[in-house]
This record gives structure tokens, C-alpha cells and sequence, in this order.
């Protein structure tokens, strides 16, 4: 009995929110991940793609709602997320034919590209707090929770409680679909593999008589829904805050290059990799052990590694082991 | 050359003013208060309850035998140390201002202290720099608040709880002064008390996502989660969080956390949680709100009635050392604040005006039972409240 609790508690505090964190940042870093494998460069101006995604993404919802129109049980957000797609990847086409396309033609070295990201970030950054203001906005409606602390404690009669929010589950759902899709889409249809032999070698690409303006036009749209799923998914789990976005970039870019920058698979695993390690370097095992240990070797301190001051540094330091040993990736990424 | 020659007469001019204000002994109080910056929307009516109490005793004629009060507004920016030294400099060597009103926040009214006002030696009293550091600060004997240290918070909150029978609780802070110098007043004086603090660990502000801060809350376990942090930044996020998976039910919510605002946004979750913000029971109060609306602005503004009150002691301090000059009255402030004395309520300055002029003792008691104890500080009132059924209610006044 005493191992349940210690196992339901841990899944509680740990495991669930590390996995619909990591498959947040799993959405995002694949969009980074693709970006570099297609376009060659490292799109800074993620987080904010994302952000300005979403923002669309809630005033679609607030219309809807004021019409009467909502999903039920789950968020109305979801009916709201094609419209915010399709308006994020019409922004992303027009980046690309002002800004990008000159910079591509010029066959500018991808540190250019790198730069020119981070002007448009922060053009995105301040088009998005025009659109939607710095406020935090809660645009999750429906039911709030699939299984509450209480419900499973009468259920199974233990006493640590486990909650699972639906914004927790309908990530996790969501983000299996939109990557299988994605694999599916990569590997068996005609642009998918004309997207991957571009990537692999531009220049046979071409002689083999791929067009390269539609490989880009088809990464941007498909980096538009990446990027407004993952944004729409994160700010329906917690809320949303333009700021917030722009820090999500450290935590993505560390999945996408632990995984293998340019690698989609290694962007998921890096993901998840990522999120558990934040989650639980910092996490005081204390309780835990109190259950899993015999009363007379249950701890008396926290046992906690790391105090939760140093989250942020978790990303930095995990990226930087990598960079050092395995410069490519967990998976055979593009080295950088 | 014209424009030379008009200059130089002007000059002259103001330095002949300036020479004849200091001959007829007339007074002049810079207020400092960050009039841009993070507390704008405030510090209008603390200002206003500063210059109110100067009309008060310019009506009355009684101050050091007829001398008129001028005040003069300067910025402090709230955030800003070398605007703000700047600023006070400037009330100093250009207005020759006798005392200073201000500053607001903790920060900016610690440079003002050490930069201007100790190397001019002029008196300055704050109304809201609640920082436990400025308790223990060189000051010369020149610096004064009526509002209360975050120490003293500590101190009430610690009472609050034990009265409740809680002794183990978990406690997080937002991650900057005014949550750091909370979180360790109060860790302090609550396991004085014999209280124990599971975890004290900081949180960031503006962040989407708290859940590893509250596993870790939950992990280290306590009765209740103490939040020093704001309504509408990471408190409100880790209270969400630790509801949501149950980690807590009851929250103590300090000064920061107490809005109608994180009630309406949290809903049922936060029925039964509480805590404490400055605040009293004082008919002084309810006075100085009364003028205040005669006067046309708002006397339940926060730090308002601490304005009104630290103007108010300027001028005592003055009429009961018989000089506007720093060095000479700033011995006296302790003096006509607290006992023994004739208490004085708001809107009866001319009274205590009189009494101190007859060389009688006062009890200056103002819009916020100003009591100043240690270095120079309000001693604090707080007003305990508790959650209940979607409202804030007041339960108790300590």
C-alpha cells in the first residue's frame, strides 16, 4: 500500500505534468528541428510564432463563444486551432516573401539567417502584444478535469490523490496524432520525401527537379500548424502570456539539439527528455521515500538535488553536455 | 548680451526670493513618490493626502508663528536608484526643501537615504517603504516610516497562524526584495514561535508553468502554503497548481495576494484560505476618509493616510522643536507620535499645533494609529481577513 501511494504521488507531481510539458516542447522542437533541417538556419523567432498562433487562436475562440458555439465537455480552442493555423502560416509565407526570400537568393550564410530570425522575433513579439496585450489570458473552457484528486482517492481508497486535468490529456492525444501525421506525411507522400531530399542534398534536390520555392512554402505551413498546436495546447494548460512564449525558446532549442537538430524523432525525444529532466532534478524526493523506505531510513532533509532556483539552468546544462560529447545529438541530427 | 544680462538679473532675482523665505521662516516639503513607474496609479492620492495635511496647518497660521508650508513634487520612479537620487538632489540644492516626504518604494527611498539625504542631513520620512532592511540602515537618526516593516508582518502573520493551531507549513516567495525580505521575516519569527517552515523556495515571476515548484511544495509537505507573492504573477499561478493537484487546500496570503481579483479568477478553491494587509480600526481612519472626500480624492487609496500622517509629522516634529531646520527637530518626531500626549486625530493639526506651541505634550494618534517604535518605524496594524464564499472578509484587527 505504502508503494502505491508513493508511486501515485510521484505520478501526480512528476510524471504527468512532465509529460504534457514534454509533449509541448516536442510539438515546438519539431518546428525548430524542421526549420533547420529545410531552411538551414535556427528560427529564433519560434516561441513568437507561437505566440502570435495562439493569440489568434483565442480571439477565433472568444468569437465563437460569444456566437453560442462550444465543443461541450472539451475546449472550444480546438474548433478555433485550423483558423489560427491558417492565419499564423499566411504570416509565415509573407516573413518568408519579404524577409527570408532575399537573404535565400543572396545564398546568405545561415548565421545571417540567424540574425535576421531575431529581428523578426521582435517584430512578431510586438505585433502579437498589439494584437492580444501583455495581460494573462485563460481561454480554457469545458470541463475542467478528467479525474480530480478527490474522485480517485474514493475510487481506489488510497491516501494520495491523482488529478489529471483534460488540457493535460487532450495535449498528450493531440501531439500523437499531429506527429504521427507528420511521420506519415514525411516518409509516404510525394512532398514529404521531396521535402527530405532537399534536406539531405540541396543540390541533387534541384537537378532531380524538385522546385524549391514549393519545399519552402510547404516547411512554412507545416512549421505554422507545429508551431500554433504546440502554443495553443501549452496556453490551454496553463494560460496564456506573450512573455511566456518567448521564454519557452531555451527549453525547445535544448530539445531539438539534444535529440539531433534536424532529426524530427530526435525533437520528441528531446522533448520529453528535457521536460522530465526540469521536472525532476529539482524535485525533492523527501515524500517518496517516506513511503518507499522503512520507517527507520525515512529522510529527514528534503533530498532534493538541486533547489527549484536553479530550473532554468537544467536546460543550459544538459544542452552544453551534449554540445560537448555528442555534438550531433542523442540521434544523428546535422552537427552545428 | 541681452540674454546674458536677463539671466543674470534673474538669477538674482530667485536667489532674493529664496534669501526672503528663509528669512520669514517659511517651510517648504519636497515630496518624493514615484509619480511614473510601477505605482502610479497610487501615488496621486498619497500625494494628495501629503498636501492636504499642509493646507491643514497653512489654515491654522500656528506653525513656528505664522510660517507658510510650500511643497514641491519631484519623481522618484519607483525603480529608478540614479532618477531618484537625482530628483531629491535637485528638491535639496535647488528648492532648499526643509524636509522630505517620500520616498515610496523600498529601493529608490534606500539611495535617496544614503546619497541625499544623509550627506545634506535632512529629515525624511516614508509612507510606504516596508523593506525590513531600511529598519537597520545608517540613517543618522534622520529617517522615518509609518508604514510598518515586512518584518512586522512576519511577526502577525506568525501570530495568525498559531492561533489557528498550524505549526508546519510551506512556504514560497516571489523571487525579488519584497518577497525575500517577507519570506525570511517571517521564517524567522514563526520558528521563534516553534512553528516549522517545510521548504522555503522562491518562484519566478511571468512564467506559464509551476508545476515543479509545487511538486516540490508538495514533497516537503506542511498544513498550509504560505504565498509571498502577487495576485496577478507566479502566486497566483502556484495557487492554481498546488488546487489543481491537490497538493494544498489552504493558502496565507499576504499583503500582496490580497484582491477581489485572485478570489474571482480562483473561484470555491480558495474558501477558507487567509491572511493579513495593513490596515486598522482606528477611528482616525474613517476621519481622514471623510476629509479626504471633502478634499476630492480617494482616502482609502493605499498608503494615502500613511502620506497624510508622515506630512503630519514633519510639522509637529517642527512646531515641537520650534525649528524647520533638520538638525534641530528631527530629536522631536519620536516624540510627538507616541505617548505620553493628547492624542491627535486627522483634521485636528491646528489643535496639536496649539498645544505644542503652549508646550504641552501630544500623542499624534492620525489616519493610521501611527506608532513609531525602534529606529523610527510605524509599529503596523494589520486587518486579518479570510476567504469566505467567493468575498474577502475582515475577521480580526491586530
Amino acid at each position: 500500500m505504502d508503494f502505491l501511494n508513493g508511486l501515485v504521488f510521484f505520478t501526480n507531481f512528476v510524471v504527468i505534468p512532465a509529460t504534457a510539458y514534454g509533449a509541448q516542447l516536442a510539438l515546438g522542437a519539431l518546428g525548430i528541428t524542421l526549420v533547420y533541417a529545410i531552411l538551414r538556419f535556427s528560427n529564433f523567432a519560434h516561441g513568437d510564432t507561437m505566440a502570435f498562433g495562439t493569440a489568434v487562436a483565442i480571439k477565433v475562440t472568444a468569437g465563437l463563444v460569444a456566437l453560442g458555439i462550444t465543443l461541450g465537455p472539451l475546449p472550444t480552442a480546438l474548433l478555433a486551432l485550423p483558423i489560427g493555423i491558417v492565419v499564423t502560416g499566411l504570416l509565415l509565407l509573407g516573413t518568408d516573401w519579404l524577409i527570408y526570400k532575399f537573404y535565400r537568393e543572396q545564398k546568405a550564410k545561415p548565421v545571417i539567417l540567424v540574425i535576421v530570425s531575431l529581428g523578426v522575433m521582435f517584430v512578431l513579439n510586438g505585433l502579437t502584444r498589439v494584437f492580444i496585450g501583455v495581460r494573462d489570458i485563460q481561454f480554457a473552457d469545458g470541463a475542467r478535469f478528467l479525474v480530480t484528486v478527490r474522485q480517485f482517492r474514493d475510487a481506489t481508497g488510497l491516501d494520495e490523490g491523482l488529478a489529471i486535468r483534460t488540457t493535460q490529456a487532450i495535449t498528450l492525444v493531440t501531439a500523437v496524432i499531429v506527429m504521427v501525421v507528420l511521420f506519415w506525411f514525411l516518409n509516404r507522400t510525394r512532398t514529404g520525401k521531396s521535402m527530405r531530399a532537399f534536406s539531405d542534398n540541396e543540390d541533387l534536390a534541384l537537378l532531380s527537379g524538385i522546385d524549391p520555392d514549393r519545399v519552402v512554402r510547404v516547411t512554412w505551413l507545416i512549421v505554422a500548424g507545429l508551431a500554433t498546436t504546440a502554443g495553443v495546447l501549452y496556453g490551454l494548460d496553463k494560460s496564456f502570456k506573450a512573455f511566456t512564449y518567448f521564454q519557452l525558446l531555451l527549453p525547445m532549442f535544448a530539445a531539438a539539439i539534444v535529440g539531433g537538430i534536424g532529426n524530427p524523432l530526435g525533437a520528441i525525444v528531446g522533448g520529453f527528455l528535457i521536460a522530465f529532466a526540469e521536472v525532476t532534478i529539482t524535485y525533492p524526493l523527501k515524500r517518496v521515500l517516506t513511503y518507499w523506505l522503512p520507517d527507520s531510513m525515512a529522510p529527514e532533509g528534503l533530498v532534493q538535488l538541486m533547489s527549484g532556483d536553479y530550473k532554468f539552468a537544467v536546460s543550459f546544462m544538459i544542452l552544453i553536455i551534449v554540445l560537448l560529447f555528442r555534438p550531433t545529438g542523442l540521434f544523428k541530427g546535422q552537427s552545428i | 548680451m541681452n540674454k546674458l544680462m536677463l539671466a543674470t538679473a534673474a538669477t538674482a532675482l530667485m536667489t532674493g526670493q529664496v534669501m526672503a523665505q528663509e528669512q520669514s521662516g517659511d517651510v517648504k516639503i519636497g515630496i518624493v513618490l514615484g509619480f511614473t513607474g510601477p505605482l502610479e496609479s497610487i501615488t496621486p492620492d498619497m500625494a494628495a493626502g501629503a498636501e492636504m495635511a499642509i493646507e491643514e496647518v497653512n489654515a491654522s497660521g500656528m506653525l513656528l508663528d505664522g510660517a507658510n508650508v510650500t511643497s514641491v513634487r519631484a519623481d522618484s520612479t519607483c525603480i529608478d536608484a540614479g532618477a531618484a537620487t537625482s530628483a531629491a538632489e535637485g528638491l535639496i540644492t535647488g528648492e532648499n526643501v526643509n524636509a522630505i516626504m517620500g520616498a515610496d518604494c523600498s529601493g529608490v527611498t534606500g539611495a535617496i537615504l544614503q546619497n541625499v539625504a544623509r550627506p545634506n542631513g535632512v529629515v525624511m520620512v516614508s509612507p510606504s517603504a516596508t523593506s525590513p532592511g531600511l529598519s537597520t540602515a545608517e540613517d543618522d537618526g534622520l529617517f522615518f516610516r509609518t508604514a510598518p516593516s515586512d518584518a512586522r508582518q512576519g511577526v502577525v502573520m506568525t501570530e495568525i497562524l498559531m492561533d489557528r493551531g498550524i505549526e508546519s507549513v510551506a512556504l514560497t516567495y516571489t523571487n525579488n526584495d519584497y518577497g525575500k525580505g517577507l519570506a525570511d521575516s517571517f521564517q524567522s519569527a514563526f520558528e521563534e514561535a516553534g512553528g516549522s517552515v517545510t521548504i522555503s523556495a522562491a518562484h519566478e515571476d511571468g512564467k506559464g508553468d509551476y508545476s515543479s515548484e509545487v511538486a516540490a511544495l508538495a514533497a516537503a509537505g506542511g498544513e498550509v502554503l504560505v504565498v509571498a507573492g502577487y495576485t496577478d504573477q507566479g502566486g497566483k499561478g502556484i495557487i492554481q497548481n498546488a488546487l489543481d493537484t491537490g497538493a494544498f487546500d489552504t493558502f496565507v496570503l499576504p499583503d500582496g495576494m490580497v484582491g477581489q481579483q485572485l478570489v474571482d479568477d480562483i473561484g470555491d478553491g480558495l474558501t477558507g484560505s487567509f491572511g493579513q494587509f495593513p490596515g486598522t480600526d482606528s477611528e482616525g481612519a474613517e476621519m481622514f476618509q471623510t476629509q479626504a472626500e471633502e478634499a476630492g480624492f480617494n482616502g482609502t487609496g493605499t498608503f494615502a493616510p500613511e502620506s497624510y500622517d508622515a506630512a503630519a509629522l514633519i510639522m509637529l516634529a517642527m512646531q515641537a522643536a520650534g525649528s524647520s531646520q533638520s538638525a534641530d527637530f528631527m530629536g522631536s518626531v519620536m516624540d510627538v507620535a507616541n505617548a505620553p500626549g493628547e492624542e491627535i486625530f486627522p483634521g485636528e493639526l491646528d489643535k496639536a499645533l496649539e498645544l505644542l506651541a503652549n508646550g504641552e505634550e501630544i500623542d499624534y494618534v492620525g489616519a493610521t494609529a501611527v506608532e513609531l517604535i525602534g529606529e523610527g518605524e510605524s509599529a503596523g496594524n494589520f486587518r486579518e481577513i479570510e476567504i469566505q464564499d467567493g468575498e474577502i472578509v475582515t475577521v480580526n484587527f491586530r
